[in-house]
C-alpha cells in the first residue's frame, strides 16, 4: 500500500494548463472580436448613410416673399384647372416676376442665385390655390446647386461670404424638403426627388410578385407532392438549385438577349425588369417553398385522402393553406433581394434619365437601386448627400420587408 | 388592340362559362331530385371555364406574335406601297413613323412620305382589330359550347379539371429549365458569334485587356481580347482579398455564436449578421467607393505607398469580404450544429478545453460543410456586380500589389453592354463571352460544392 501516485499537479502541468487556458481565451476572445467587427462594420455603414443622409431630405431655400397684387399676373380658378395652366402663367411672365421678388429681397446677388426652376414651384402652388393671387405669400424657393454648397461651406469660396450674409439675415435655411419623396431625377441635386425611381420600382416589384409567386408556388408543389422519381424530376431539380446560384448579372444577360430581342420597343420598361427578376426570384421561392411543404406532417395529408379528397384536392384545400406562411415568409426575403438587385436591371436598359415617374408597365422608368447608382457617379456634394437619403429610404423598405417576414413567421410558425 | 383588352374579354368570357355552367350542374342535380352528381357543381363550372380560357390564352399569345406582322403585309399590299424606296433603313422609318402615328403613339411626323400612309395604317390596324376580337369570340364560343355540351350528371368533370391541373404544376416547374436553356442558349449564341470574330485561345490565354468599341467591327485586333487580366482581378479581388476577410471572420462568428454566446446574445446577433447579408449590394458598392476607399488611400499614402489609387483592389475587396460574413458564418453555423453532441461531450469529458475540442474535434468533423460554404461564397463573391463596379477601376492589370486599380469580369461586363457600342461588334459581343465563362465557373464552384457535401460529409448515427 506505499504505492504513491505522483502529484498531478506538477509544476510542469500547472504550467502547460495556464498556456492552455489561456490560449482558450485567445480563441474565444478572437470570436468575439469576429462578431464585434461585422457588428461594427454594420453599424458603421447605416451610421455613415445616416448621418450622410439627413442632410438629403433637406435642402437650400431662400425666404421670398411675393406680394401677388402688384404683379398683374391674371387668373381665376376656371382658367387654372385647364391643362395648361403653367405654361400660360410663365407666358404672363411669372418666372420674372419670381425673380423680381427675389431681388427686392435679396438683393441681384442674391436673386442670381435663386433655382432655374424655382418659379415653377410658385405656379404649382398658384394652381394649387389661386386665391393667393389676391395677397402676399411668403415662399420657400431652392438656391442654386452653388449657393447651397456654398452654404453648407464648400464650393466656391467667392460665394460663400454670400451665403453667409444671406443666413444670418435669415433668407437662407436649410428646410426639410418633401419634395424629395414626390419628385423625380433631375440634373441638379437641389431638384431631384425618388418618387419616379420608387413608383419604378413598385411597378417592377409588381410585375416580379406576379410572375415568380404563383410558378414558384406551382413548381414547389409539383416537386414536393406529385413529381415522380425519374430522371426529369432530377433534372427540374438540379436546374432550380442551379438557378439560385447563377450570378444576377447572369440574368441580367438572358433578359438582354431574349427578352429585348422579343420585345425590341420596350428598353428599361417595368414589365421587362420584373420578369427579368422573376426568373431570378423563382428558384428562392421554389426553395423556400418545398421547405414549408415538407414540414406539414403526412398524418394531414393521410387524414383527408382517408375521407376520401382525390390528391389535388389534399394539397389546395389542406397542404398549401398550411404552408402558405412559410412560402410567403420565403417569397418576402425572395422579393426583398430581388428590390435591392441592380446589376440584371442595368443590363436591360434601366439606366436611362428618366425625368418623369413612369406611368404604367410599358413606359420607361429606373428603379431605385439603379437610381442610388446612377446619383452615386454625380461628384456633386448635394447629389452625395441625395444618395444617402435614397439609400435610407431603400434601407426602410427592406428593413419594412424583411419585419413582416419575421413577423410572419413567429405569428404562423407552428410545431406539429 | 392591345392584348390586354383580348385577355380581358377572354376572362370575361370565361366567367360567363363558369357561372352558366355551375348553374346547369345545380339543374342536373334538382331535375334528377338530389342524386349524387358524378363531380360537384363547381367542377362543372371550372371545366368550361378551362375550355374557354386556355384556347382562348394560346390564341392571343400567337396573335399578338403575327397581328403586328399581318398589319405591315396588308400595308404593303395595297397600292401606294409601290412607291416606297427599296430595302432599307429609311423604308423602315417610314412604315414605323406612320404606324406610331396611326396607333396614336405620337403625332409628330419628321419624315413627309411617312403621311400617306398614316391612314393605311390605321385602316390596317382596325380591320386587324376587328379579326382578333372575332376570333377571340368565335373560340370561346367554340369551346365554350362543346364543354358544355359535355356536361351531364354522370360526367366525371373533376378528373378532368385535375388533370388539367397537374397540366399546369408541371408547366410551372418546367419554367426552370426553361430558364436555364434560356441562359445556356442566350450565352452560347453571341458567345459562338464572338469567338467568329476573336480566336477562343487569344481570348482564353491573352494577357492584354483594351477592347475599343469604335474600332471597326469588321477586322478586330485580337491582341486586344486577352481575358487573363480579367479573370486574375476576379479572382485576386472575390476569391482571395474577400476570402481573408470573410473566412476568418466568418468561421469565428460562427463558433462564437453556436459554442460560447448565451441564447440572448445569440437572439440578437444573428439577426444582425442577416442584416449584413441583406444590405442591397449598390449600398455596399457606394460605401466602398465613397468611405473605404479614400481611407485606404489615405492609410496607404501615410505608410508611404507611391501614388495608391482610390479606385484599389483592396477597398472593392474587404467591402466584398463584409458583405460574405454572414454567408460563411451560416453555412458554417449548420454544419458545426450537426456535429453530435456525444463528440463534443467526449472531447470535454477527456479534460479538453472548449476551444481545443473546437479546434481539434469540432472543426475536422464540420470541415466539409465549411469547405462548401466556402466555395459557395466564392461563387458569390466572383459573380458579384455593383461593388466592384462602383469601387474597383476599369482598367484591366495584372498585378499582386492590393493597391493597384484593378478590373473584374463584372465590371467588363456592364461596361461593354452599358457603352454605345452596336450588338454586332465584338466589344459587346466579348461581354457574353465573360458572362459565359462566369456562368460556367460559377456553377461549376456550386457543383464542386454540393458534391464536397454529399461524397465526404460523415453520416452520424
Amino acid at each position: 500500500m506505499s504505492e504513491r501516485t505522483a502529484p498531478t499537479r506538477t509544476a510542469v502541468f500547472e504550467k502547460r494548463l495556464k498556456k492552455r487556458y489561456s490560449s482558450e481565451r485567445r480563441f474565444k476572445a478572437l470570436g468575439m472580436g469576429a462578431i464585434l467587427f461585422s457588428v461594427f462594420v454594420l453599424a458603421f455603414l447605416l451610421v455613415t448613410m445616416t448621418l450622410n443622409g439627413i442632410g438629403g431630405f433637406q435642402r437650400t431655400e431662400l425666404t421670398v416673399p411675393i406680394d401677388f397684387t402688384q404683379t398683374g399676373i391674371a387668373a381665376n380658378a376656371e382658367t387654372l384647372a385647364q391643362s395648361g395652366a403653367v405654361q400660360s402663367l410663365e407666358a404672363q411672365g411669372l418666372p420674372e416676376v419670381v425673380q423680381f421678388a427675389a431681388q427686392q429681397r435679396v438683393g441681384d446677388e442674391g436673386a442670381a442665385e435663386l433655382g432655374s426652376q424655382a418659379w415653377r414651384l410658385v405656379a404649382n402652388a398658384i394652381v394649387a390655390d389661386p386665391t393667393i393671387l389676391d395677397r402676399e405669400v411668403s415662399f420657400d424657393l431652392p438656391a442654386s446647386e452653388d449657393l447651397s454648397a456654398a452654404y453648407s461651406g464648400d464650393g466656391k469660396a467667392a460665394l460663400q461670404p454670400l451665403a453667409q450674409r444671406l443666413a444670418e439675415q435669415g433668407h437662407l435655411s436649410n428646410n426639410f424638403d418633401e419634395g424629395f419623396l414626390t419628385r423625380s431625377d433631375a440634373t441638379d441635386p437641389q431638384e431631384v426627388g425618388i418618387w419616379g425611381a420608387l413608383k419604378g420600382s413598385i411597378l417592377t416589384m409588381i410585375i416580379t410578385l406576379a410572375l415568380a409567386f404563383p410558378i414558384g408556388v406551382l413548381a414547389a408543389l409539383y416537386l414536393e407532392e406529385y413529381a415522380p422519381k425519374n430522371h426529369w424530376t432530377d433534372v427540374i431539380e438540379v436546374s432550380i438549385n442551379n438557378l439560385a446560384a447563377v450570378p444576377s448579372i447572369i440574368f441580367g444577360l438572358l433578359g438582354l438577349a431574349v427578352f429585348l430581342w422579343l420585345f425590341p420597343n420596350m428598353r428599361s420598361a417595368p414589365l421587362i425588369g420584373g420578369m427579368t427578376l422573376a426568373l431570378m426570384t423563382m428558384p428562392v421561392i421554389v426553395i423556400a417553398g418545398r421547405n414549408a411543404i415538407k414540414a406539414v406532417p403526412p398524418s394531414i395529408r393521410d387524414g383527408a385522402l382517408a375521407v376520401g379528397a382525390s390528391p389535388v384536392q389534399v394539397v389546395f384545400h389542406h397542404v398549401l393553406p398550411l404552408a402558405l406562411p412559410g412560402i410567403l415568409t420565403g417569397t418576402i426575403i425572395g422579393m426583398a433581394r430581388a428590390l435591392g438587385e441592380t446589376a440584371p436591371l442595368l443590363m436591360i436598359g434601366m439606366r436611362a434619365f428618366v425625368a418623369t415617374p413612369p406611368d404604367g408597365f410599358t413606359s420607361p422608368a429606373t428603379v431605385l437601386p439603379v437610381q442610388i447608382f446612377l446619383w452615386s457617379d454625380e461628384i456633386d456634394r448635394g447629389f452625395v448627400e441625395r444618395t444617402s437619403a435614397a439609400i435610407i429610404v431603400l434601407l426602410l423598405f427592406l428593413l419594412l420587408m424583411n419585419g413582416l417576414a419575421i413577423y410572419l413567421r413567429n405569428r404562423f410558425e407552428k410545431s406539429w | 388592340m392591345s392584348p390586354a383588352i383580348l385577355l380581358l374579354l377572354a376572362l370575361g368570357l370565361g366567367l360567363a362559362g363558369w357561372l352558366a355552367a355551375r348553374a346547369r350542374a345545380w339543374g342536373f342535380k334538382r331535375a334528377s331530385g338530389g342524386t349524387r352528381l358524378a363531380a360537384l357543381p363547381t367542377y362543372h363550372a371550372w371545366y368550361v371555364a378551362l375550355w374557354i380560357v386556355v384556347p382562348v390564352l394560346l390564341f392571343i399569345i400567337v396573335w399578338s406574335a403575327i397581328a403586328p406582322q399581318l398589319i405591315v403585309n396588308s400595308v404593303l399590299a395595297s397600292p401606294i406601297a409601290a412607291d416606297l424606296p427599296e430595302f432599307g433603313m429609311q423604308r423602315q422609318q417610314i412604315l414605323s413613323e406612320a404606324r406610331a402615328a396611326a396607333s396614336g403613339s405620337t403625332t409628330a411626323l419628321f419624315n413627309p412620305a411617312s403621311r400617306d400612309f398614316v391612314e393605311p395604317f390605321r385602316e390596317a390596324i382596325s380591320r386587324t382589330n376587328w379579326i382578333g376580337i372575332a376570333s377571340t369570340l368565335a373560340i370561346a364560343l367554340l369551346g365554350g359550347i362543346w364543354s358544355f355540351l359535355r356536361l351531364k350528371p354522370d360526367f366525371t368533370a373533376r378528373t378532368r379539371v385535375e388533370r388539367a391541373v397537374m397540366v399546369v404544376l408541371l408547366l410551372a416547374s418546367l419554367i426552370a429549365i426553361l430558364t436555364t436553356l434560356g441562359i445556356l442558349a442566350s450565352l452560347v449564341f453571341e458567345t459562338v458569334r464572338f469567338f467568329g470574330m476573336v480566336d477562343p485561345w487569344s481570348f482564353l490565354t491573352g494577357t492584354h485587356w483594351g477592347p475599343d468599341p469604335m474600332a471597326n467591327p469588321d477586322n478586330p485586333d485580337p491582341t486586344r481580347y486577352g481575358a487573363i487580366p480579367l479573370f486574375w482581378g476576379t479572382i485576386f479581388i472575390g476569391a482571395i482579398i474577400a476570402m481573408i476577410v470573410a473566412i476568418p471572420l466568418g468561421l469565428m462568428s460562427a463558433i462564437y455564436l453556436t459554442q460560447y454566446a448565451n441564447p440572448k446574445l445569440r437572439a440578437w446577433v444573428k439577426p444582425a449578421l442577416e442584416v449584413l447579408a441583406g444590405v442591397p449590394t449598390v449600398v455596399y458598392g457606394y460605401f466602398a467607393a465613397l468611405t473605404v476607399a479614400p481611407a485606404i488611400r489615405d492609410i496607404a499614402l501615410s505608410l508611404g505607398a507611391a501614388n495608391p489609387s482610390t479606385e484599389s483592389a483592396l477597398a472593392a475587396g474587404l467591402v466584398m469580404g463584409v458583405m460574405i460574413i454572414p454567408f460563411v458564418s451560416s453555412m458554417a453555423d449548420d454544419s458545426i450544429a450537426a456535429v453530435p453532441q456525444a463528440m463534443r461531450d467526449g472531447s470535454l469529458a477527456m479534460g479538453a478545453t472548449n476551444s481545443e475540442t473546437i479546434r481539434r474535434v469540432l472543426i475536422p468533423a464540420a470541415l466539409p460543410g465549411i469547405v462548401a460554404g466556402v466555395m459557395l461564397a466564392i461563387s458569390r463573391a466572383i459573380g458579384e456586380t455593383m461593388i466592384v463596379v462602383m469601387a474597383a477601376s476599369t482598367a484591366a492589370n495584372l498585378s499582386a500589389n492590393p493597391l493597384d486599380r484593378m478590373t473584374t469580369v463584372t465590371v467588363q461586363i456592364v461596361k461593354m453592354l452599358t457603352g454605345e457600342g452596336s450588338f454586332d461588334h465584338p466589344a459587346t459581343l466579348s461581354a457574353f463571352a465573360l458572362g459565359f465563362v462566369l456562368f460556367m465557373v460559377t456553377l461549376g464552384l456550386n457543383f464542386v460544392a454540393l458534391r464536397v457535401v454529399k461524397r465526404f460529409r460523415e453520416a452520424y448515427e
